[in-house]
Formats: structure tokens, sequence, C-alpha cells
């Protein structure tokens, strides 16, 4: 069964909003991300997003698609995340969502991708290419097998389509914060509120707000609104910049810990 | 999804709307400069022997290629959803140069994605976009070719989507753009069907059209699917040969699977990361060939052939010595296919060659394989 849910019962009783960092998964190694992983939780990540490299990264900025293709020349792959799942998985509790394009996935197998993520503790998986209109099949197989779909909304989608994010998706909505794709800015669009709040009326579910989020102003800012804060692009850079470098783990863990809200708004 | 929708709307609404097809025919006739000729090649056949081959002069359109039927439409559309900025992908140019030109005739903000490599191999046709008034953008990532910069045009589209369309240069992509794309390059089978049953009293035996996306094949192949009789070949790129692994083949070499929000055949690795493509010709590497032409396949309505870099150099010389026409070397394909095939078709065989564009792009690089020194 999927840890998710308790996740954000438990950030929701401690009175914070749920903190969500993603790591490209196999950058700059593969023991890397197990360390971080671990650290992460211990610095208060309630749930991690774990990227799965592809060549051709659509909904990623120009961090993420570098961080991609560092992982990739690494060789890892769709398996070696998910071994590296297990990994992470076998000494920790932290819920593991999976973000990843489709095709990897089809190529495994939709039902092979998941009896395999499930057997490595995955909780559930974000296909950033695969609208909701499309992931009916791949919705069920998923939830046979005890795991979460989440879905992507974004600035433009309209109440119907909401409406049918809000009936697939997992534990919460996954609301893209502008119009674009992954990486740092500077201000949170104005919107971003009135949207999320129109989110969680339209579709009853939990909402996560991601895509450049950077600031510690902007996780307070969404603290304020929403259920759950994805930070990606600002621990990706930290990676890029460190490299293999032995102060990687001090380095990315101080970052996080700077994002984080000075109060807890909620 | 949402961007797609819209763009779906409009288009429906659009082929409901006299007044936009009025508008379209006339760009088409007095800008563009259809309808393109249907030529003989007598001199061809007589190099090949036993066949009748007619070339269809997509070469002759505005801008020397297919290409501008699907921006002339596009770009129409984007103006009826008050869109003021429109961004396009370009491989060889070809439709980098077709789309610049619409915004500059209808005023459109324009910017082109452009792999850096292919910037080097066209180097033409990027002077030609930026003297047209458009920013054209290096794509540095990936294989810096026609792949990367439909991604790069992709991330501009999602992220300006209130302002921009993306005119989607061929057969690919998510719904609704596909079927748009056919329809707009349609227009070339419409033609070529009336020109071919005028001049000879017959339907052709065989159609001939390269393949890289899939437009200017499916521009012509469509007018004629449902004539039995007519049989259809798409010419994929072998580049240096299928076992090299260094070609853009997607039906010999690649298998189903999702790139660009489309489910069809496309080249990739074993564990479903897209892989490096090569053709002479930039307009044919590109490692998803149009879901429709993945249908027809399965349904046994097209056969899908593939031509070498060399075939297609063999098929530009030839056209140019024989015809005193250069063809763009995407269309190079097909003529080099054909020259490799014709002892196995009939004799008298009935055959039209779809000339998608012209070779003036590709002097240079074919001067330089051929060792003329200037």
């Amino acid at each position: 069964m999927s840890r998710i849910p308790e996740a954000f019962e438990v950030a929701k009783a401690a009175g914070k909003v749920a903190l969500i960092p993603y790591l490209t998964a196999g950058d700059p190694s593969a023991d890397r991300t197990v360390e971080l992983a671990g650290l992460l939780q211990d610095s208060g990540a309630d749930l991690l997003e774990l990227g799965v490299p592809f060549s051709d990264p659509l909904a990623d900025g120009a961090i993420n698609q570098r961080s991609a293709t560092r992982a990739l020349a690494k060789g890892m792959s769709l398996s070696g995340v998910l071994q590296l799942a297990l990994r992470i998985r076998r000494s920790r509790s932290i819920p593991l969502l999976l973000f990843t394009y489709f095709n990897p996935v089809h190529r495994m197998g939709v039902a092979e991708f998941a009896a395999r993520a499930r057997d490595a503790g995955v909780d559930g998986v974000l296909v950033t290419d695969l609208p909701v209109e499309e992931g009916e099949d791949y919705r069920q197989i998923l939830d046979a097998a005890g795991m979460e779909a989440i879905f992507l909304a974004a600035p433009t989608s309209g109440a119907a389509r909401i409406r049918s994010i809000g009936k697939a998706t997992g534990t919460f909505v996954y609301y893209v914060s502008r119009t674009g794709v992954t990486g740092e800015q500077e201000l949170l669009p104005e919107e971003a509120r009135d949207r999320v709040l129109e989110i969680q009326r339209l579709t009853g579910k939990k909402v996560a707000v991601g895509f450049g989020i950077s600031r510690r102003e902007h996780v307070e800012e969404v603290a304020g609104f929403a259920e759950g804060v994805v930070i990606g692009s600002a621990l990706m850079k930290v990676v890029e910049e460190t490299g293999e470098g032995d102060s990687l783990p001090e380095r990315l863990v101080k970052r996080f810990r700077e994002l984080l809200p000075r109060e807890r708004p909620r | 999804m949402s961007p797609l929708m819209e763009l779906e709307e409009a288009y429906e609404a659009s082929r409901l709307d006299d007044g936009f097809r009025e508008e379209m025919d006339r760009i088409l006739r007095d800008y563009v400069g259809r309808p393109t000729p249907l030529t003989r090649a007598q001199r061809l056949e007589g190099a090949l022997g036993g066949m009748r081959i007619h070339l269809k002069r997509e070469d002759l359109n505005h801008t020397g290629a297919h290409k501008i039927n699907n921006t002339v439409g596009q770009a129409l559309l984007a103006k009826r959803m008050g869109k003021s900025r429109v961004i396009a992908e370009t491989g060889a140019g070809q439709h980098g140069v077709a789309t610049a030109t619409v915004a500059a005739l209808l005023d459109l903000e324009c910017v082109i994605y452009m792999g850096e490599e292919d910037m080097a191999r066209q180097a033409l046709n990027v002077a030609r976009m930026r003297l047209l008034g458009a920013r054209v953008i290096p794509v540095g990532t990936g294989s810096r070719t026609l792949k990367d910069a439909i991604n790069e045009a992709m991330r501009d589209w999602v992220t300006h989507c209130r302002t921009t369309h993306y005119i989607l240069g061929s057969v690919l992509g998510a719904h609704p753009y596909p079927r748009m794309v056919r329809d707009f390059q349609a227009v070339i089978g419409r033609e070529a069907r009336a020109q071919y049953l005028a001049a000879e009293g017959a339907l052709p035996d065989l159609l001939v059209a390269c393949v890289g996306g899939g437009s200017n094949s499916l521009g012509l192949f469509t007018a004629f699917l449902d004539d039995a009789a007519v049989r259809m070949v798409g010419v994929e790129a072998a580049g240096e040969g299928i076992a090299s692994g260094r070609h853009a083949a997607r039906f010999p070499g690649g298998s189903p699977g999702i790139l660009h929000g489309t489910f069809t055949y496309i080249l990739q690795d074993t564990v479903g990361n897209i892989a490096a493509t090569h053709s002479v010709s930039a307009g044919l590497d590109y490692p998803a060939v149009g879901p429709e032409h993945a249908y027809l396949r399965e349904q046994g309505r097209i056969r899908y052939e593939t031509a070498t870099d060399a075939e297609a150099l063999e098929g530009f010389q030839l056209l140019a010595k024989l015809e005193g026409i250069l063809p763009a070397l995407e269309s190079a394909h097909a003529v080099g296919w054909l020259a490799r095939a014709w002892s196995t078709l009939a004799q008298g065989s009935r055959v039209l060659i779809n000339l998608s564009g012209r070779g003036d792009k590709d002097v240079d690089q074919v001067a330089a394989r051929l060792g003329y020194v200037p």
C-alpha cells in the first residue's frame, strides 16, 4: 500500500506543508542518490521524488536536462532506478514517487514495470507526458499493484479537465506552478494561489506545487495554500556544481534546509 | 493538453468555414504559385528503361518545397486564434524558411529552433530565415538535429502557449497535428491525381515519395488511398546502411514507442531512450515516423523501402544531369530508390514521384561529397 497518504497526514498534523525534494536517480552516481535520499529524509523531507533519466526530457528545463544526460552517461536506466529505489527502501520509510517519461515504461511493459516498481517499494508514479485522457489503462495497472498514479494539472487546465485529473490521480494533484518546464524562477505567478484553491475545491484532493520552486519565500508562500511543495532544480543545481565532490551531501542538505519555511504557517 | 484542445477546436471550425478555405486557396494560388506542374521525366525514363515517369513539382513552390502548403494553413489558424507569435522547428531548414515566409506575409513574430549540426549543413537556409525577419535559435542539446529542435520548440510552446502557436512541420506530434498537417498537404495529391488523369487518361501504377516525418508522402498518397490499383512506396533514409546503425529507417530499424506525444515507430535503445539517427539529408534525420504511416503500413496499404546516403546522391545526380533539376537530398531518396528498384517493376509501369523540394540548399554539401574543388 502507498505510504503517500500517511506522509501528508503526518505533515498536516505537524502543521506544515509536505516537503517533496526531487533527485535525478544516478546523478552523480547511484550510491550518492541512495545516500542523499536518506539525508533528505533526516532533514525533514516527507516524500522523495526520484527522476528517471530520459534522453528527451521535454518537460524539463536546462538544469534537469543536463542532470539526466549525466545520469544516462553513467548507465542509469529505468531498471537501474528501480534497483536504486529498492536500496533506499531497505533502510528508509520515506514514500517514493517516480517522475518519468512514458517511453521507458512502455518499453519495459506497463505491467512488468508496475510489478517491479511495487517490489522495489515505490509508492507512486508520475508520467509527465501521459495525460489523464490517455492514462486509464496505465492507472488501473498501477492501482492493481497498490501504487498511486499521480497526474499533472497546468495553469491552463480548464475545470472539466481538472475534475478528470482529480478523479484519476492518487492522494494529490501535482500542480505545475507556471506554464513551461522545470527550473528556477524569481517569483511565483500570482495566479498560483487561486488556481490551487480551485483545484482543491473541484477535486477534493490535496495539491502539491512544483516547477520553479527555488526560494524559501516560494516554499513559504505555497505552504499557505497547498498541502505539498516540490523542490527540484534548486537541488539539482547543487549536484551539478558539486559533481562527485566529497562536499555534495553537506552542500545539498544545506541548500535544502535553506529552502524550508522559517515558520510553519499552517 | 489545453493548447492542443484549443488548436483542435480552431482547426475543426476552420474546416467548416468557407472564408478560411477561400483565403488559404487565394494565398496558395497567388503567392505560393499553385498548382505546381506535373512534369514527365523522359530522359530519366530512357536511363532506367521500361517505365513512364512523372514528377510532381513541389520544388517549384515559393520557398522551394512542399512545406509552405502547411505553414500557410497553420499561420492563418494562428491569426484566427489571436496568437501574435509563431514558432517552429526545422531540420533541413525548408520548414523554417516556409514558416518565416508566412510570418512575414501575415505579420507574425517568428522564432525558429534549429539543431546546431543542421545549422552547419544548411547555412543557406539559416541566412534566408534571418533575412525574412525570423530569430533562429541554435539547439545544442542531444544530437543537435531535428529531434532536439522539436524538444526545444515544445518547451517554448508550453511556456508561451497563451500568445504563441507552434507550427509543427510534419505529420507528427500529438493530435490534432498529424491529421491537420496531412489535410493541409493533401492538396499535392488532389492536384496530382487530376493532372495525371488529364495527361495520361489513367491513374499511375506506383507513387513514390521520401518519408522523414512523412508530410510530403502523405500529402501525395492521401488522394489515392481509395484507388486500390495504385501502389505506394515510402522511402526512408538508410544513411550508411541499416546494419551500420547509422540511419533513420524507423520501420526496418525501429519499434513501437512514444516520442513527442505520438505512439508510432521510433528508433530507440533497449531501455527506451531515443536513439541517435543519421542521414545525409537533414529533413529525414529524425527518429520517429508519422503515426498514420505506421497505421497504413499495418493495413498493408503502403510499402516502405529505404535508400542509403549514396543512393540519394546517385538520385540527385541523375535528376540533375538528365532532367536539369536539382532535387532536395530528401526527395533524391525517392529517385535513388527507383534507380535501384526499377528492374523489379513491371515493364511499362507508370510511376509518379513526389519531388518534395529543390536542392539549392544542398549544393555545397553535395559538391563537397563529390569532391568538387571550388
